[in-house]
C-alpha cells in the first residue's frame, strides 16, 4: 500500500544521494587540484562547500519533519534517523576535501617534494569507498556496506605507506622539506579520515537495513553476521 | 516475574474464533500495551483478564490463564475475588451517578461486610492521592461525579479501582476521549501507578503504546503475532506483519 509518507522518503533519498555526490566530486576535485597543482579548482572546493553546507541543514530539517509529522516507526524510522546521521557524515567528508584544498594551496606556490603517486591512490580508494557507503545506502545493500567495512585497512596501509616514506625519505633526511611533507602527511591522514567516515556510514547502513548495531562490535562482522 | 501467563488460550464467540492459540507473558509492575488493527482481538484478550467474556451469550474458551499461577478460567474462580483483583477501566468514563465520595467507596462497601466511617475515608483519600485528584477534589467529595470533567471522570474511575486493592489494571483505550494535555497526564499517572500495580493496555494509538508501555503485544486476526520489549518492536519488529501494522502499510 502506498502511503504518503513514501513520496516524502523517496525525496530524502533523492536528496542524500545528491549529498553524496556533491560529497564525490568535492573529494575528486580536492585530488585534481593537488596532481594538478591547480590553484583554481583548490578555490573553488573551498568556495562550493557552502553548497554542501546549505543542502546538510535542508536534509536534516526535512528529517526532523518528517519525525514531527509522521512519527515514523520501525524501518521508516531507522531509514531516516540513519538519513540523519548519514548527512552529517558526508558534510564532515565535504569539509575534509575543503582541508585538502586548504593544504593544496599551501603547497602549489613551492617547488614539487616528489611525483605523487600513493596519495592519489588512497584518495581513489577514498573515493571508491564514498560512493560504495552511498551506494549501499540508497539501495540498502548489506553486502556492498560490508565491502566498504573490509576496504578501511587498504586505506590504513596506504596512509602508513605515505607517512613511512615522508617521514624517513624526505623529513629525517632533509629537515628543509618539512614544511612540504608535513602537508603532504595532512592530506594522506585527511584522506584516511574521509574512508573512516564512509565506515560509519556503511555501520549505519547496516542498522537501517538488518536494525542491528555493528558499530563499536567488529566482531559482529568478523562472525559473518 | 510474570504476573499474567496465558497458555494456548483460545476464545470462541459462537462459531467465531476469536483468539488463536495466545501464548504471553505479563510482567508485574510493568505496562504492557497490545495493538493491532480493529477486531484483531485485542479487546477480548483483556477481558479475558478478568472474565468479562462470560457476561457475552455463546463464548466459549479453552486454554489457560494463570494469574499469580492459578488458572482463572477454571469453573470454579471466584469471580468476585478475581474482578477485585483485576479492575478494569473503559473507553468512556463511566462514574456511577453519586457523589465523588460514594463512588469510591462503592467496591470497598461491597467486598467489605462492615468497615468505618474513619476507613472509608482514608480510602477516599489515599485513592484519590494516587490518581492525583485529591487536591482538586479534596473539598468537591459530596458533589456528583457526573460534573466532573471526562479526565477527572476517567481519574475518578481509575481511583474507584484502586480502592479495592487490585494488583491488576486493565484499560481499554483509557485516553480514546479525552484531549492531548488529558492524555498526557493520564499516562503520566499510568507511569505512577505501574510502581504498584500491574498495567496491561490495549490502544489504537499506536504513539501512546510507544510512549507509555515497557513491552507491547502486536495481534491480527485472533493471533498474537508478536511481543516483546516496547523499543525493540517499534524500532525493529521481528515479524513483517507488524511491521507493516505500525509502519501503516497494513490495509
Amino acid at each position: 500500500m502506498e502511503r504518503h509518507v513514501d513520496e516524502e522518503l523517496k525525496e530524502l533519498n533523492k536528496d542524500i544521494l545528491k549529498m553524496g555526490a556533491l560529497a564525490e566530486e568535492t573529494i575528486y576535485k580536492s585530488i585534481e587540484a593537488l596532481k594538478n597543482r591547480d590553484k583554481e579548482m583548490a578555490k573553488s572546493v573551498i568556495d562550493n562547500d557552502v553548497n554542501i553546507d546549505t543542502l546538510e541543514l535542508a536534509v536534516d530539517e526535512k528529517c526532523i519533519d518528517l519525525i514531527a509529522r509522521y512519527q515514523p516507526m520501525a524501518k521508516d524510522l531507522r531509514f531516516i534517523t540513519t538519513g540523519m546521521k548519514i548527512n552529517a557524515e558526508l558534510e564532515r567528508i565535504a569539509d575534509i576535501a575543503v582541508d585538502i584544498a586548504q593544504r593544496t594551496l599551501e603547497l602549489v606556490d613551492k617547488p614539487l617534494l616528489k611525483p605523487l603517486v600513493d596519495i592519489p591512490k588512497l584518495a581513489a580508494v577514498a573515493q571508491n569507498m564514498v560512493k560504495m557507503s552511498i551506494d549501499a545506502f540508497v539501495k540498502g545493500d548489506i553486502a556492498l556496506a560490508k565491502k566498504v567495512l573490509l576496504s578501511d585497512s587498504d586505506a590504513d596501509q596506504l596512509r602508513n605507506v605515505v607517512q613511512k616514506e615522508l617521514i624517513d625519505d624526505y623529513m629525517v633526511k632533509d629537515g628543509t622539506t618539512a614544511p612540504r611533507a608535513v602537508q603532504l602527511l595532512l592530506i594522506a591522514r585527511f584522506l584516511e579520515r574521509i574512508c573512516d567516515h564512509t565506515t560509519n556510514i556503511a555501520e549505519d547502513v547496516i542498522y537501517m537495513v538488518q536494525a542491528e548495531v555493528v558499530r563499536h562490535h567488529p566482531e559482529k562482522l568478523k562472525n559473518g553476521q | 516475574m510474570a504476573k499474567i501467563v496465558t497458555k494456548n488460550l483460545n476464545l470462541w464467540y459462537g462459531g467465531f474464533h476469536a483468539l488463536k492459540g495466545i501464548n504471553s507473558s505479563f510482567e508485574a509492575n510493568r505496562i504492557t500495551a497490545i495493538i493491532g488493527p480493529s477486531g484483531c482481538g485485542k479487546s477480548t484478550l483483556l477481558r479475558v483478564f478478568n472474565r468479562m467474556n462470560d457476561l457475552i451469550e455463546g463464548v466459549r474458551t479453552d486454554g489457560e490463564v494463570l494469574i499469580d499461577n492459578m488458572n482463572i478460567l477454571n469453573s470454579y474462580a471466584d469471580l468476585v475475588t478475581l474482578r477485585k483483583k483485576v479492575g478494569m477501566v473503559f473507553q468512556r468514563p463511566n462514574p456511577f451517578p453519586l457523589s465523588i465520595y460514594e463512588n469510591i467507596v462503592f467496591g470497598e462497601k461491597i467486598h467489605a461486610e462492615s468497615i468505618t466511617r474513619d476507613k472509608l475515608d482514608e480510602i477516599v483519600e489515599v485513592s484519590l492521592k494516587d490518581v492525583l485528584l485529591w487536591d482538586e477534589l479534596k473539598d468537591k467529595l459530596n458533589e456528583p461525579a457526573l460534573r466532573l470533567s471526562l479526565e477527572q471522570k476517567q481519574r475518578l474511575c481509575i481511583a474507584r479501582l484502586i480502592a479495592v486493592k487490585p494488583d491488576v489494571l486493565l484499560m481499554d483505550e483509557p485516553c480514546s476521549t479525552l484531549d492531548p494535555q488529558a492524555t498526557a497526564r493520564v499516562e503520566e499517572l499510568m507511569r505512577e501507578l505501574k510502581n504498584k500495580y500491574t498495567i496491561i493496555i490495549v490502544t489504537h494509538n499506536m504513539q501512546q503504546a510507544a510512549r507509555v508501555s515497557d513491552d507491547t503485544g502486536f495481534m491480527l486476526l485472533g493471533e498474537l503475532i508478536e511481543f516483546g520489549k516496547t523499543q525493540e518492536l517499534f524500532t525493529a519488529p521481528r515479524d513483517k506483519r507488524t511491521e507493516d501494522y505500525i509502519t501503516g502499510r497494513y490495509g
